[in-house]
């Protein structure tokens, strides 16, 4: 996997360019740039209130930025009209920190949500694969429960069912271990990994659990509050090794985590 | 043969062993899986074979959709054929067949979708849930009117600014809306029976009947039926919402019972403002009738209403405010039980609030039928 990200290293799938995000006079974001490498596994770390899931919004079209730009493979999404941006949402799946689960239909309707809204396949073939989809993330036989009657490690499972129905080029996740215990913590890592390597979905994640970051990011982002922008990045072995910013090495220390990829 | 279509290519040939051999190219996604799978088929019917070859050499992209149109096929030609394997699988379509559990894919969901039972077995289970709903209620009722009897005798325990806050939600708040709807109510009876009694001159038991029909049935009814369309809905999602963020939990844990802490002070707020409401409803239906008999009946204001006095008995008016009282217990006893007994989500509490005002207006009216028949042999 490391070849194929030095081969495409060149043509990044997502470019932030100088983006600024206000929340009416207060200023979250200034001027942040970076770029998002296909088959790469992104972490984007911080505090609580640096403005990560600002950010992840911001990248997924759903809030427009104050100033700068989005561009998701050469199109850029904060000046594309409604149409363009769907085109684009196809291609991207998005698990949420709630997971974010339609109550009011069962776990087999809601991963077929996004098939139903963006193809015109057969309601058999949607069938079949909402079972896949439920099948690579352990939840197979699942189809009929409402997300009410699973567990919270199981709903969220469901959700990144969902984020990966249509198969997206990339998949942002927002918190994914929040509120999950260490063994489904271990279990959602497991599932993103392999979906990484076996679906070669790009991923975004915004976390604050270091311990998750450094095992299985290809690369680190850290964002900061005061600076309201990134103050590092590089691989979790590279911060680790060689950053000296006090307040990195604070963030990444703190949890007494020495594991890593990379 | 070969074969064309959105997106990918594919030849076929016979190859050793009399095995047909399907030389993909191209790119299979969601957009042409199905269209795929279709080719296939359609080419198996036509050509007799001992195996089936997949050949993937040629596929530039394929995602999970396209592997699936595959394994599909396989288990559709699975049996009528010698063999069928796929050959030169690129590294990326094998990972995706790695990760699909393909024997999940034909394993029965672990719950059947809920068929009808037939009648007998909707009615049984229709049954079973107002029975269980019924003994919720009336386990709630005991708790409830065990917490008032408590807290009637240690009244400094009654959480007073709580029963303020929710008099002035469901009494001031409320009061605009109860008293338009009954200012309406009356100027339409006064106008619908006008048009009768002015036919044989008797303009003048407008009055009388808007009075007596206003207060003795109308004005307490209409006011409880708005009170528990505003506040049995609201009693019910703020409980609810506590309920699911656990907030009712830890008030056990701080050595607070619930039902003294959150229900009794709206209890004791709806039976002290749903009486005074209901009051004023009556003022207001009758000033409605008014409007109609001075406008319409060439009746002066001054006739109109010792018209509107002469059969209101102080009966009528204490039984119409027992009543209201009644109807605010029942209030404040459906919304509560309501919220209490969501569980799980959010969408329970809309589902609860829906609930409260259903059934405490069903319950105001079997109320009121019940009040008219006593009332009418006690009077």
């Amino acid at each position: 996997m490391t070849n194929d990200r030095n081969e495409t290293q060149e043509t990044p799938l997502i470019v932030v360019d100088g983006l600024v995000a206000r929340f009416g006079e207060e200023t979250i974001l200034e001027n942040i740039s970076f770029e998002v490498f296909r088959g790469e596994i992104l972490c984007i770390v911080g505090g609580s209130g640096c403005g990560k899931s600002t950010l992840l919004k911001h990248m997924i079209g759903l809030l427009k930025p104050a100033a700068g730009r989005v561009v998701f493979e050469g199109m850029d999404i904060t000046v594309s009209d409604d149409d363009e941006i769907n085109r684009i949402r196809k291609k991207i799946g998005v698990l949420f920190q709630s997971d974010a689960l339609l109550a009011s239909m069962t776990l087999g309707e809601n991963v077929g949500l996004p098939l139903e809204g963006f193809t015109g396949l057969s309601p058999e073939t949607v069938q079949l694969i909402v079972r896949m989809k439920l099948g690579m993330v352990n939840l197979g036989g699942y189809e009929n429960h409402y997300p009410a009657e699973l567990s919270g490690g199981m709903r969220k499972r469901g959700g990144l069912a969902r984020a990966i129905a249509l198969d997206p080029q990339v998949l942002f996740f927002d918190e994914p271990s929040a509120g999950l215990d260490p063994v489904n913590t271990a279990e959602l890592e497991t599932l993103i990994k392999g979906v990484n390597t076996g679906l070669g979905t790009t991923m975004v994640i915004v976390s604050h659990q270091v311990e998750l970051v450094l095992r299985i990011a290809d690369r680190v982002m850290m964002m900061d509050r005061e600076e309201k922008g990134m103050i590092a990045t590089g691989t979790p072995a590279d911060l680790r090794l060689h950053e000296t910013d006090p307040r990195v090495r604070n963030f990444l220390f703190r949890s007494g985590t020495k594991q890593g990829k990379g | 043969m070969e074969m064309t279509a959105a997106g990918y290519h594919f030849h076929t040939r016979i190859g050793d062993g009399a095995v047909l051999v399907f030389a993909l190219s191209g790119r299979i996604s969601l957009d042409n899986a199905d269209h795929l799978l279709a080719d296939m088929e359609g080419i198996l019917e036509k050509n007799a074979a001992g195996g089936v070859q997949v050949d993937l050499a040629g596929v530039s992209y394929m995602d999970s959709a396209g592997v699936l149109a595959l394994f599909r096929m396989e288990r559709k030609v699975r049996g009528k054929y010698r063999s069928y394997d796929y050959t030169h699988i690129p590294p990326r379509i094998r990972g995706i067949m790695e990760l699909i559990d393909k024997e999940g894919l034909e394993r029965l969901p672990l719950r059947q979708e809920t068929r009808s039972e037939g009648i007998i077995g909707i009615f049984g289970e229709a049954g079973f849930k107002i029975y269980g709903d019924f003994k919720a209620l009336m386990t709630f009722l005991g708790d409830l009117v065990a917490a008032a009897v408590h807290l009637a005798a240690n009244p400094r325990e009654v959480r007073w600014g709580d029963v303020l806050f929710y008099m002035r939600r469901t009494g001031a708040e409320g009061f605009p809306i109860v008293a338009l709807i009954s200012f309406l109510i009356g100027l339409i009876i006064a106008f619908m029976s006008s048009l009768q009694l002015k036919q044989f001159g008797a303009n003048v038991y407008v009055a009388s009947l808007v009075s007596l029909a206003i207060v003795r049935e109308l004005g307490p009814i209409m006011t409880a039926i708005l009170v528990a369309g505003r506040s049995a809905s609201a009693y019910a999602a703020e409980i609810g919402t506590m309920n699911i963020n656990d907030e009712v939990d830890a008030l056990v844990t701080m050595g607070f019972d619930p039902i003294r802490f959150l229900a009794v002070p709206k209890l004791i707020a709806t039976a002290l403002v749903l009486p005074i409401l209901t009051l004023y409803s009556d003022l207001f239906g009758i000033a409605g009738g008014m409007m109609v008999g001075v406008t319409g009946l060439d009746l002066t204001p001054y006739t109109y209403l010792q018209e509107s006095q002469r059969p209101i008995t102080l009966f009528y008016l204490l039984s119409s405010l027992l009543k209201s009282l009644v109807f605010a217990f029942v209030i404040a006893w459906i919304g509560c039980q309501r919220g209490f007994q969501v569980r799980g989500g959010v969408e329970e509490v809309g589902a609860a609030t829906t609930s409260a005002v259903v059934t405490s207006i069903l319950l105001i009216v079997i109320v009121d039928s019940i009040f008219a028949v006593v009332l009418h042999y006690v009077g």
